[in-house]
């Protein structure tokens, strides 16, 4: 086992105006770790992720990130230069909404080229070969690489969105109900991919779902939240099969079957 | 003497139903087991008597409240009440199995690797995995047709079996096996006590609960009671 987390998020605070989006929220994450974070809608879940990625101002606390030249980080006082040089190569974000996290005016090909440009890979036959090679990973027929996002279904564009995600290789992907809004039969492709990805890559996640299901699936341990706070955390299974704390039974016994 | 792989002492375990007014369920108390290589330790008792509660315990599947729970993982005891996350995971991946009657069907995985799955997550080379896997397979009787397809479709015995052979297919040296014949007819029964008894015989450390008392007679070499807690008065 590697010794070292490589993302320890310590005492985190954010409020909007009085209400407590984030309270005292800390855990660490470890390398090829996939962390859940789980509650219902406004429990604090994605801000906590937006707060942990550097696109939303804390109140306090420390987001320390070890690079992969092995410096401790801290992304809450890091430059905006530096935290986003680091975004671009070493994390990754996958958004609920494809639309979002895709550039919709420019080709699926260039989509997933646009980060390893970013990172100085300027051989334009090794972008198109890599984002070919992509396309395959996340079962996309190569022959669309040319076309639009737009043209794609809602399962391709978040297939899409995880291509450019993966195509650097980064050590860090959060992922914000990346399964949200999908029909489920869709969804069971994502989730299957995802779960191979991320296992063949090694790749840490943390993804916030309110399904507990995709959770089960994908996530190695559990972070439940109830208006800002961490009530209960730990293995996947325990959480789900013995729960403790009153919201999370209550969770558990809302679903049909998990 | 075989080497002890489980210690389980003074477990204790009450359930708390905050949904129910916070009702407490007690349904283990001062339970201690010890199981070594080579042993399989059949769990006997009425319904509610707290095996399941157990060997979930065991896997750390259910968080007790008291006591420890001592898995000889990499030659070391490691108490799995209350050990992190990864460590449980890492347990679970090299030293600890666990069959039950159900399986847990993953979308679009095949069944040849749904059950090769333990042994590749051990470290083992791909191709052998698939060699255990197939082997295991044939000898519970899984059609070679089926084996590409993923399960969900399969019947609740097919099911079943596939679930056996993934959890056979890793040669762990702890199995926990939670009613693993329920519901097969008397062939396959027969060749599920085989593969307990050949795993066994390796030195694999066996807990199990088994309704059916021929079953039981077959693969237990030591009984413990087990009796439902009262509630204290």
């Amino acid at each position: 086992m590697i010794e070292m987390p490589l993302l320890s998020v310590e005492s985190l605070n954010k409020t909007f105006g009085r209400q407590v989006a984030c309270r005292d929220v800390s855990f660490e994450l470890w390398p090829g770790e996939v962390l859940g974070i789980v509650g219902e809608s406004g429990s604090g879940k994605s801000t906590l992720l937006n707060a942990i990625a550097g696109r939303l101002s804390v109140d306090s606390g420390k987001v320390l990130y070890r690079t992969a030249t092995g410096q401790i980080t801290d992304l809450i006082s890091a430059s905006d230069a530096q935290r986003r040089h680091l975004m671009r190569t070493e994390w990754g974000f996958v958004q609920q909404h494809a639309r979002d996290g895709l550039r919709m005016g420019f080709s699926a090909g260039a989509n997933i080229g646009e980060r390893l440009m970013a990172i100085g890979q300027k051989h334009y036959g090794n972008l198109r070969d890599t984002a070919l090679d992509w396309m395959q990973a996340v079962e996309i027929s190569p022959e669309r690489i040319d076309d639009l996002p737009r043209t794609f279904s809602g399962g391709m564009q978040q297939r899409l969105q995880i291509a450019r995600n993966l195509v650097t290789h980064p050590r860090i992907v959060l992922m914000d109900e990346p399964t949200g809004g999908l029909d489920v039969s869709v969804q069971a492709r994502l989730l299957d991919l995802l779960r191979r990805l991320v296992q063949e890559h090694n790749v840490a996640v943390i993804v916030v779902t309110h399904d507990l299901g995709v959770a089960r699936l994908l996530a190695h341990r559990l972070m439940v939240m109830r208006r800002g706070e961490v009530v209960e955390a730990g293995l996947t299974d325990q959480l789900l099969d013995d729960p403790q704390h009153a919201y999370t039974q209550l969770l558990v016994s809302s679903v049909l079957s998990v | 003497m075989s080497q002890e792989m489980i210690r389980v002492e003074n477990l204790g375990k009450t359930f708390t139903l905050h949904l129910r007014g916070g009702i407490a369920l007690p349904v283990l108390r001062d339970t201690s087991l010890s199981v070594a290589a080579g042993e399989c330790v059949t769990l006997h008792g009425p319904s509610g008597a707290g095996k399941s509660t157990l060997l979930r315990s065991i896997y750390g599947n259910y968080r007790p409240q008291q006591g420890r729970i001592l898995i000889t993982h990499d030659g070391h005891p490691t108490d799995i009440v209350g050990a992190i996350p990864r460590v449980v995971l890492d347990i679970r991946r090299r030293t600890l199995g666990y069959v039950t009657q159900f399986l847990r069907v993953i979308p679009r995985v095949g069944t040849l690797d749904i059950v090769a799955e333990p042994l590749l997550a051990r470290g083992a080379p791909a191709e052998h995995a698939r060699t255990r896997a197939a082997e295991l397979l044939s000898r519970l009787q899984i059609p070679e047709k089926m084996w590409n397809l993923p399960p969900a479709t399969f019947s609740g015995g097919e099911q079943q079996r596939i679930n056996i052979a993934r959890g056979f297919c890793a040669d762990y040296p702890i199995l926990l096996l939670d009613e693993p014949t329920a519901s097969l007819d008397d062939r396959n029964r027969k060749i599920v006590i085989e593969l307990v008894d050949d795993a066994r015989r390796r030195g694999t450390a066996i807990v199990a609960i088994v309704h059916d008392a021929d079953t039981r007679a077959a693969i237990t070499t030591r009984l413990l009671p087990m009796e439902a807690v009262g509630v204290a008065a």
